[in-house]
């Protein structure tokens, strides 16, 4: 193994442990901080794959937006030092088999696959130059077709948070209103 | 491999010596501004030793940990807080033909997504302190950070846009003279969103000392809150370098751009820096409301509006 392949592996270690720390700490501000951690190892592990950018937008969404929300919501709602006891659902062995079963097909997939394709690592290969090439040239569809789900999803949110639109009222409870 | 210690050693100097420099203008400027005296005798000329003295205060207090805190935490955030900004000023390039530590491809998103890991160090402080006020101050800071980020990485974006490139040393080789008016409103932009995820007055809502104490700091004291200043201070230092950098083309100068190229780039941060502390004199510290307000209704849309100008601009020319 080369030296790059040993720290991958250790930061593909981190990022599951700490992922494995998340859901079983019975502490709900513990859980966000240790996504911190995953999301970071997580970084790292694109860093190795040079895949730089990718590595440092990672961090600025997810550390520095995704886990502050999360952070903020759980503040807003409640935030006890200490354990919850009622963080365990009882579906806790049904969920840990349904999440074996994902990361055992996610696998096989990926090992079928490639079996032991190997793809050299060349510098700048992840740069943002490359990246935007490949987003605007070959892949333009899919990255437009996500644009307009994220937008859809966006419309929706302000619907649902604006409390001053009405359902429509119906003809007939119209009719009464006026009556 | 000499070159990369001596560059290291110098930024490492860097950040023990210009946030105190900060600390100790703060101190001195607005005393004048206010027409308040300050302490003036440790040192006898004009009291300079009284942040050795402040130092020395800090380091010999009892380190204490509230009984009801979660302990890992609550030792482990100033340190979150302090050494982000260190990171980050390993990529500010000071000169030109590699003056800087760590010259990354993309330095600007390096920059945006490190000095957001910071402010999760004060969250983690509001919440672990155990205390209600530090968990507002927490909560304050948490929902200003997410406001201001997004007009923040806008600006940064436009003068990516318009360099062509996300390198910070890359930047300032493209800057040329009328980005000054061209990129003003992303520069203003930049500029404040910054000064609001540092939590600087007038944005200081989640430290505000006459509602919440000092809102995530409360807790703290001796070494651990020193931790917390001088993070606060090495976040003025690094947020005025950075828009040396993007907006006021960095180590570019009227004359001896190359032999005075680091004294240009100290001069800008320094005025910048000054601009800090006469911001924080000037203004009263603005609601949570007015916050919120300035962030979604005013700098977002300005800074959608100058990376449109940007990029109608690029295209024409």
């Amino acid at each position: 193994m080369s030296g790059q392949e040993i720290v991958f592996a250790l930061l593909g270690v981190v990022a599951v442990g700490a992922a494995i720390l998340v859901v079983t700490t019975r502490n709900l501000v513990h859980a966000a901080l240790w996504l911190v951690v995953s999301f970071g190892a997580l970084a790292g592990g694109y860093l190795v794959l040079t895949a730089e950018f990718v590595a440092w937008v990672q961090v600025l969404i997810y550390v520095g937006a995704i886990v502050v929300l999360l952070l903020f919501g759980i503040m807003l709602t409640r935030a006890p030092i200490g354990e919850s006891a009622d963080l365990d659902s009882g579906n806790r062995w049904a969920a840990a088999a349904v999440a074996v079963a994902t990361a055992a097909a996610l696998v096989t997939v990926v090992v079928m696959g490639f079996r032991d394709e190997r793809m050299p690592l060349r510098a700048g290969g992840g740069s943002a130059e490359e990246l935007g090439a490949a987003v605007f040239r070959t892949w333009v569809l899919p990255f437009e077709v996500l644009s307009v789900l994220l937008l859809a999803s966006l419309v929706g949110a302000i619907v649902l948070s604006r409390s001053d639109i009405r359902a429509r009222p119906e003809a007939g409870a119209a009719a009464d209103e006026e009556g | 491999m000499l070159e990369v210690v001596v560059k290291l050693a110098l930024v490492a100097a860097a950040f023990a010596l210009l946030p105190l420099l900060v600390g100790q203008a703060e101190h001195k400027v607005m005393a004048h501004m206010q027409g308040r005296l300050g302490p003036m005798y440790a040192g006898a000329f004009h009291g300079w030793a009284q942040l050795v003295a402040d130092g020395v205060k800090f380091a010999q207090k009892e380190d204490v940990v509230p009984r009801d805190a979660d302990r890992w935490v609550f030792k482990l955030a100033p340190g979150v807080a302090l050494v982000p900004y260190l990171l980050v000023l390993l990529v500010i390039p000071v000169g030109p033909g590699g003056q800087v530590a760590l010259d990354l491809g993309p330095g600007i998103f390096f920059a945006l997504a490190v000095m957001g890991v910071g402010v999760i160090g004060a969250i983690m402080a509001g919440w672990a302190s155990a205390n209600k006020y530090s968990l507002l101050g927490g909560m304050r800071v948490a929902a200003q950070l997410m406001s201001y980020e997004l007009p923040m990485v806008f600006a940064a974006s436009s003068v990516a846009m318009a360099a062509g490139t996300l390198s910070l040393q890359g930047v300032v080789d493209e800057w040329r003279w009328y980005w000054l008016p061209w990129q003003a409103i992303g520069a203003v932009v930049f500029f404040v969103a910054g000064l609001a995820e540092l939590r600087r007055p007038p944005f200081d809502m989640p430290v505000a000392d006459s509602e919440i104490i000092f809102g995530p700091y409360t807790e703290y004291g001796g070494l651990r809150f020193a931790l917390f200043l001088l993070a606060e201070y090495a976040g003025i230092v690094v947020l005025c370098g950075l828009t040396t950098v993007l907006f006021l083309g960095g180590w570019k100068g009227p004359f001896l751009d190359t032999e005075l190229g680091w004294l240009w780039t100290l001069i800008k941060v320094g005025v910048l820096a000054f601009l800090v502390i006469w911001l924080r004199v000037s203004y009263p510290r603005m609601r949570e409301d007015q916050l919120q307000k300035l962030a979604w209704a005013w700098l977002v849309p300005l800074s959608l509006a100058q990376l449109a100008l940007t990029g109608v601009l690029k295209v024409a020319l």
